[in-house]
């Protein structure tokens, strides 16, 4: 087959369609490990019945440390590569559209017509800005903890509050995204391989032109 | 290169890049709110911790409570008829201690404030045990002492004080915590308790005793540590001081 699978013919309608490149699907895959790095072994310092189980206190504080300071790097290569960049756009404009999505989001109206998308929905807009927000809040208030007489003195306690909470939150926060793929194989086929259904792509994401 | 209404209606306003400098901006404003949020919190959480059946505010950030430490993979487990302490170094009578030589002795019982270097603080705490400076007399600590060290039988942590440190009538040999025997995961059967520093230095499962000339640096001092860990006035915190 000569044809590219993002380009096709017009008359030959194919049933899979292209969504992600090597890059984007890369870019998931080293962010998702070191993000889960980081929260395993927040979990091994954090939570008393985890930390009596591993001990081993400063290697998992230097892992945590690390995969911390690691997180950002695989968006920042992926900013090589013009697809990536392409979907960083797509993930940073909203239409009108993605405000009907929202508010119809909010009224927890799942209805397909009161949830037109194109390439990405509001909600996965909303999380990718919020999680890459989140991720450098965290970076800069690690950092403070980290370098501990660097700082003045109530920078510490402060990031540490701060450091804290926003981990919980992303907690949570993370474990509804991990939800939600779980609940639409199509989607985790689509950064496992690269492509989806058309069906699905017309059906969840009806304003994507691939 | 921004034309509103194209193809697929991607173009539109930049609201992705807000979200994300707005988090940034709710970031630093907590880092420079978070003295009086942390009040707050900390009284809030103060409160629901007391009618929490769970315990699930205990994890929570400034939920109360204690957090297990422990620099080893595995610590060994002791109790009467297993545990030692020994007192050596520079003292003339060396000597080793069961359980139940350590409860034989005098007990002073402590009610202060715990306080964590990363930030937990558990208010009132009962500690119960034999005064330091009451085994320092017992050993007889010869002149040219400075300081003394402990070792602990998990195999690696180690602590010191000076020896003015080590005398201080709030400085125990630790047999009881909130009334009750110091069960293992709180550094039983005994541990230091250094009222007035922060709690790393009161090292658990403590097994050794050791007067020497200098203060040597501990586990976590020897990874950026301060030595001298009095609470509020040491490691770059302004916590309340406990002692």
């Amino acid at each position: 087959m000569s044809l590219r699978a993002d380009t096709p013919a017009p008359t030959t309608p194919t049933s899979e369609v292209r969504r992600f490149g090597r890059s984007q699907k890369w870019v998931h895959r080293a962010t998702a490990a070191l993000m889960g790095v980081c929260v395993a072994t927040a979990a091994c310092l954090y939570i008393p019945q985890f930390a009596e189980l591993v001990g081993r206190r400063e290697l998992v504080v230097r892992v945590h440390e690390w995969a911390g300071l690691a997180l950002p790097f695989p968006v920042l290569f992926g900013l090589f590569s013009r697809g990536f960049r392409a979907d960083l756009g797509a993930l940073n404009r909203f239409g009108p559209h993605d405000r009907t999505w929202l508010r119809a989001a909010l009224r927890r109206d799942k209805r397909r017509a009161s949830r037109p998308a194109a390439k990405f929905n509001a909600g996965q807009k909303i999380y990718a800005s919020w999680i890459a927000g989140a991720t450098l809040v965290m970076l800069g208030t690690g950092l403070l903890m980290w370098f501990t007489h660097l700082t003045p003195l109530m920078w510490r306690t402060s990031a540490t509050f701060v450091h804290d909470w926003l981990a919980l939150t992303i907690g949570i926060v993370l474990a509804g995204h991990i939800g939600m793929a779980l609940g639409d194989p199509e989607a985790r086929r689509g950064l496992r391989t690269g492509s989806v259904s058309r069906r699905w792509a017309e059906r969840e994401h009806p304003l994507w032109r691939p | 290169m921004d034309q509103p209404g194209q193809e697929d209606q991607e173009r539109g306003a930049p609201i992705g890049r807000r979200v994300l400098l707005g988090t940034l901006g709710l970031g630093a404003l907590g880092v420079v709110a978070a003295p009086t949020l942390q009040r707050g919190m900390e009284s809030f959480l103060a409160g629901a911790s007391q009618n929490d059946p769970t315990g699930l505010t205990g994890l929570l950030p400034n939920g109360g409570g204690f957090r297990y430490y422990s620099v080893t993979s595995s610590v060994p487990r002791k109790n009467a008829e297993t545990y030692r302490l020994k007192i050596d170094g520079l003292v003339d009578r060396p000597a080793t201690y069961t359980l139940a030589d350590l409860r034989a002795m005098p007990q002073t019982r402590m009610v202060k404030d715990v306080q964590c270097v990363t930030g937990w603080r558990v208010p009132g705490t009962p500690f119960e045990g034999v005064r330091l400076s009451s085994l320092l007399d017992a050993a007889g600590v010869r002149s040219s002492a400075g300081a003394v060290r402990f070792t602990c039988f998990d195999g690696a942590y180690s602590e010191s004080l000076t020896l003015d440190q080590a005398r201080r009538a709030d400085v125990l040999v630790a047999l009881r915590m909130q009334d009750k025997n110091l069960g293992h995961s709180h550094g039983g059967p005994v541990r230091l308790y250094v009222a007035p520093m922060y709690f790393y230095k009161s090292a658990k499962w403590l097994s050794g005793i050791t007067v020497t000339e200098n203060v040597r640096p501990g586990y976590w001092e020897e990874r950026g540590y301060d030595i001298d860990a009095w609470v509020g006035k040491s490691n770059g915190r302004d916590d309340e001081p406990t002692s």
